[in-house]
């Protein structure tokens, strides 16, 4: 109930956006995807529901281009088709793995701006029609 | 303890074996190295190994002989083998044990691994919609190492090329013929930027060692190689791993880099002072990035050093010098020790046509897998 809340009450919301639900660390702030009942950074038990902005940028991206073998991957008969997978920066210093709902390939850009749109299953992404000057790319972190 | 050594170290050939049980390569690896250090099987008093897919270690005994050895299996990923030589250099460091056996063995069917999401802690989604897949992670940690670093597609190539020509030169590799960087290139993308044959596959093999004491092991007939240091790592906030459904933002950590550094700390050399490297080369891009990691140059310096062959046979950085997993395939038990085995034979100088010249003195390997675990060895003579 409360994730349903926040999430309604999350900032950047665009057609179609649906907001990443994650979970904020009172004790050391960290922001962590998917939801999790402990911090992974100082071992605290008091986390938040929090929603994730529904913009962000891509960090990294591949193409899956063979059928995943199944089990797990889910076979719904229809001929496979190669799908792009990446991982998508939001400003709250995340960066979520997913589905990139796009079948233009080749426009695939590190820097490039998407917003959430996943309702069931894993996270997915689609492009935004403008990509340039993101938030991201002024501000991106060298490994 | 005046220290651990190996004395003795065997290799079941690497490929694919249809119909050939993943533990009679586990078998014949332990027989090899037996005969190499000049022992029996009566002669072992612990032993420690694994396999990921071919069953329990410890039932290699109704072959070897039922001697009551005490014997324990070992598993955890890519780090089985560099796990169960921990044990043995603890169990020979604490005084339990003289004489140690290290196996690992696999047997693999092809196509990329096919795990499932509640073995890593992830939904059952991340499988359904074809996330838990391997190889998309190496592409997309190679493709923002190269966007950061400058690197090019033509140096993930020229890794792969070097890997098969090494390859043919150790008669115990299973990808044996020379492909040159523009076969490498045009072979096909599997998951962006890597290509089919920057790959490694998932194979079969068995490799075995036997340590024990330092002041024990000129009692052996071969040149005793000193172990310094075995060292395994988990991942620590903020690396970016197999099967990760997040990551925090900002500097990347590196399991692979813990576990290097720890090791160097404890063996009190240096990544400068290596003469012979083994890298964890899942694809192409793990090697460029595992060079970085591990010490032995700095972030986009692989670019030049890989364009001059620094990392060939005859360069500095004489890299994965049996043609490392792209030319071995990967049977997940044995592959981390097959890297001691290569250095091993490197450092007695018995590795034949594909010797490191000047009479190399320290070795080093490294292994990475999921969900985020390296370990590393230092080697010395």
């Amino acid at each position: 109930v409360t994730q349903t809340k926040q999430a309604r009450s999350a900032g950047q919301t665009g057609p179609g956006a649906v907001p990443l639900l994650g979970t904020r660390c009172s004790a050391c702030g960290v922001i962590v995807y998917p939801s999790q009942t402990s911090c992974p950074r100082c071992a605290s038990e008091d986390m938040v529901d929090i929603a994730l902005s529904t913009e962000g940028v891509l960090w990294t991206w591949t193409v899956q281009r063979f059928t995943p073998k199944s089990p797990p991957y889910r076979q719904t008969g229809a001929e496979f088709r190669p799908f792009a997978v990446g991982y998508v920066e939001f400003p709250e210093g995340v960066r979520v793995a997913g589905i990139i709902d796009t079948d233009d390939l080749d426009r695939l850009a590190i820097g490039m701006r998407l917003r959430s749109v996943a309702t069931s299953g894993v996270p997915r992404f689609a492009p935004l029609p403008e990509t340039s000057g993101g938030f991201a790319e002024q501000r991106e972190v060298r490994m | 303890v005046s220290g651990v050594s190996i004395v003795g170290v065997g290799i079941s050939p690497f490929g694919r074996f249809p119909g050939v049980p993943g533990r009679r390569h586990g078998v014949r690896a332990v027989r090899a190295a037996l005969r190499d250090a000049g022992i029996s099987w009566a002669d072992v008093d612990a032993a420690y190994g694994g396999s990921e897919a071919a069953g329990q270690a410890d039932t290699l005994v109704s072959d070897l002989g039922l001697t009551g050895v005490p014997f324990t299996n070992v598993k955890n990923g890519c780090a089985t083998g560099g796990s169960a030589l921990v044990a043995a250099y603890n169990a020979i460091g604490s005084g339990a044990a003289e004489v140690v056996l290290v196996v690992g063995f696999d047997k693999h069917p092809r196509g990329a691994f096919d795990p499932r999401p509640a073995e890593w802690g992830l939904q059952e989604s991340y499988g359904e919609d074809g996330l838990m897949v391997t190889t998309q992670f190496f592409g997309m940690k190679i493709r923002r190492y190269m966007h950061d670093f400058g690197i090019t597609d033509r140096t993930l190539a020229l890794v792969a090329e070097k890997a098969y020509g090494n390859g043919s030169l150790n008669p115990n590799a299973w990808r044996r013929t020379r492909l040159t960087a523009e076969e490498v290139l045009g072979s096909g993308m599997v998951s962006d930027p890597l290509t089919r044959y920057m790959f490694c596959s998932p194979g079969e093999g068995g490799v075995a060692v036997i340590l024990t004491r330092g002041d024990r092991a000129a009692r052996f007939p071969g040149r005793p190689v000193r172990l310094r240091a075995a060292v395994v790592r988990s991942r620590r906030f903020g690396s970016f791993e197999v099967f990760s459904s997040w990551l925090p933002a900002g500097e990347l950590k590196s399991v692979s880099r813990d576990a290097a550094q720890a090791a160097f700390e404890a063996a009190g050399v240096g990544p400068e002072d290596v003469d012979v490297i083994q890298l964890q080369d899942t694809e192409s891009g793990a090697e460029v990035m595992h060079l970085a990691e591990c010490g032995f140059c700095e972030d986009g310096e692989q670019e030049q050093l890989i364009k001059q062959d620094a990392t060939g046979i005859g360069g500095i950085l004489p890299v994965n010098t049996d043609g490392g997993c792209i030319a071995n395939g990967e049977p997940i038990g044995a592959s981390g020790l097959r890297q001691v085995h290569e250095v091993v034979v490197q450092l007695r100088g018995q590795a034949g046509d594909r010797q490191v010249s000047g009479e190399p003195t320290t070795g080093f390997t490294h292994v990475y897998g999921a969900p985020g675990v390296s370990a590393c060895a230092v080697l010395t003579v």
